[in-house]
């Protein structure tokens, strides 16, 4: 266990460090360090405080927060394809980033799009409280939020069709799909806060998690509070997901696969999964961004895009092994 | 000492009474065997004086914090579930949950009674086995575990034994008897009448949403009972062996 721990703390680490020294102004590793701890003036510590920094310090925080919301919704679902945006606060987050640029609000007002990011994601909770319920089935949750899901699709499908030119349409895919490039340390403040809170509300879960393993009935009667948890991980979720996505988008699979690949590492106990899948979302996290300016340092590949082409054959695999195992 | 009172307990759901007028006391070192047909309402009984579901009158379980109930009776649930493939000794190690404090790791005394509990359900070649991955009957018994490791003064337990072969399944009920000399009681929910009346020492038959009939098995078990709960017509016979009681045939 505490190998596993060292193990992902310091796969973190040395890619922290790599998303801190790989960038297309090339600076060598030691300069870009010294840029960075010590005070000085001219071009490299400004991009490596101004540029990187947040960059890497983003992905850590947003990988951290899916990964560890991944694990949380999975474990209190009871089922290994549950993922954060199940409940419907990323698709709404979206949308409200969507109609933020539509309206030309995100060009005309600093902070225009992460502000209505986290509006949308507010009222995306909040509808999905108000279908679901504060107790009850996980059916119904699970059910709230694919309405909620399906619906802010819709809209954002809708503000997409209505757009007044290509350029719009554009920057709203490109939006979309996910990125940390160009964010500032000002975006780290506006996500850090949510991101702290929820990321606070969701580990409190770890121990209802592996009461739940035994099924509802015997995790109440074990004097598990189920409508607790069930706002916990609500409130918990939405708030490290909306935080996420207000400042960098949709990022998909990191929450669904990271606690699926580290659950053995884990003797598959549910709460022990949370931290692991956070260390394991923020490693990924950061390969990712890693990759993106390896690849095509040029094209300026979208962050979420990668994800889903590691995540998706690596979801394939796992298929492939569960049926291995005939389980 | 009562380990659970219920005074005109009843439950009621979509507007239909599935129990109503329950009167119930289980004291100290008692195996009391919830017995009925299918439908009856014994689980909804159990899941009703433990507080789970909405009911109406008095439930000394029920009147109890979550947290204090936990340590007050264990349940186990019929639906035998187990969501992730985690260890034996793992699962066993979650009925100590309601003893542990927030953020709080297994103590000595923890380990201890997990260690108890897996050696009570003769577990101890299994512990490091995968749960998810043992035959549906070595599950039940690693869920039983569970319960046992909770340690609680009184253990709630819907149908443990179906499923079980017969050794796994007299084993089980003496495990239950060897609980009750120690002064712990034991409410459990039976099908086999034969194991019922040999093991329990009190038998409580649910009929059609009341108590039919509360006492010693041989008390209970009397012909009249029999067929107009059952249906059926039985064998039952006091022997040095124990009591006796096999169904013979269906009545009426």
């Amino acid at each position: 266990m505490t190998r596993l721990a060292f193990g992902l703390s310091g796969l973190v680490a040395v890619l922290f460090i790599a998303a801190l020294v790989v960038g297309p102004a090339e600076i060598g590793v030691v300069h870009s360090i010294q840029a960075l701890v010590l005070d000085g003036e001219g071009p490299v510590p400004l991009v490596m405080r101004e540029i990187r920094l947040p960059r890497a310090v983003l992905a850590l925080m947003i990988g951290g927060s899916l990964g560890l919301a991944g694990a949380a919704m999975q474990g209190y679902l009871r089922n290994p394809l549950a993922d954060p945006g199940l409940i419907g606060v990323s698709g709404s987050a979206a949308l409200g980033a969507v109609l933020a640029i539509h309206t030309g609000l995100a060009a005309s007002v600093a902070l225009g799009l992460p502000l209505a990011a986290l509006a949308g994601a507010l009222i995306g909770v909040g509808l999905v409280m108000v279908l679901a319920g504060p107790s009850g089935s996980s059916l119904t949750l699970i059910l709230a939020g694919i309405a909620i899901s399906a619906l802010t699709g819709a809209f954002t499908a809708l503000v997409l069709n209505l757009s007044p030119n290509p350029y719009a349409a554009n920057e709203i895919v490109f939006w979309m799909m996910g990125s940390l490039a160009d964010r500032s340390m000002v975006h780290v403040w506006i996500a850090l806060p949510l991101i702290a809170v929820g990321a606070v509300l969701l580990a409190t879960l770890s121990r209802g998690l592996d009461a739940l393993t035994l099924g509802e009935d015997a995790a109440e009667a074990m004097g598990i509070g189920l409508r607790q948890m069930r706002l916990t991980l609500i409130f918990g979720t939405a708030a490290v997901v909306g935080g996420s996505t207000a400042v960098a988008g949709a990022i998909g699979f990191v929450g669904l696969v990271v606690p699926h690949l580290l659950r053995p590492f884990v003797g598959a106990r549910p709460g022990r999964l949370l931290w692991a899948s956070a260390l394991g979302g923020a490693a990924m996290l950061l390969a990712a961004d890693v990759a993106v300016r390896m690849i095509l340092p040029a094209r300026d590949l979208k962050l979420g895009v990668v994800t889903a082409l590691v995540g998706a054959p690596l979801f394939l695999h796992l298929i492939y092994r569960i049926r291995r195992e005939g389980i | 000492m009562s380990l659970l009172d219920l005074r005109d307990f009843g439950v009621t759901r979509r507007g239909r009474d599935i129990l109503r007028n329950i009167n119930l006391r289980v004291g100290a070192g008692e195996l009391v065997g919830i017995v009925g047909p299918n439908g009856a309402g014994k689980t909804t009984l159990m899941r009703g004086a433990l507080g789970l579901i909405d009911a109406v009158g008095h439930s000394s379980l029920g009147a109890l914090s979550p947290h204090a109930r936990g340590r007050a009776v264990a349940w186990l649930p019929q639906s035998r579930e187990i969501a992730w493939p985690v260890d034996v000794q793992t699962l066993v190690a979650l009925g100590r949950t309601p003893h542990l404090g927030a953020g709080q790791g297994m103590r000595v005394a923890d380990h201890a009674a997990v260690d108890r509990a897996v050696a009570r359900m003769d577990l101890g070649a299994f512990r490091n086995r995968t749960t998810t991955q043992l035959s549906g009957g070595e599950q039940a018994r690693v869920l039983i575990a569970r319960a046992l490791a909770q340690e609680t003064p009184l253990l709630m337990a819907d149908e443990p034994i179906a499923g079980l072969d017969p050794a796994h399944q007299i084993a089980t009920m003496q495990t239950f008897a060897a609980l009750v000399r120690e002064g712990r009681s034991i409410l459990v929910s039976l099908h086999d009448l034969g194991l019922a009346a040999r093991h329990c020492t009190r038998l409580i038959v649910i009929d059609r949403g009341g108590i039919a009939a509360d006492g010693a098995p041989t008390a209970v078990l009397t012909p009249d009972l029999v067929r107009d709960t059952f249906g059926i017509r039985a064998f039952l016979k006091d022997t040095p062996e124990g009591l006796i009681f096999q169904p013979l045939e269906v009545v009426g």
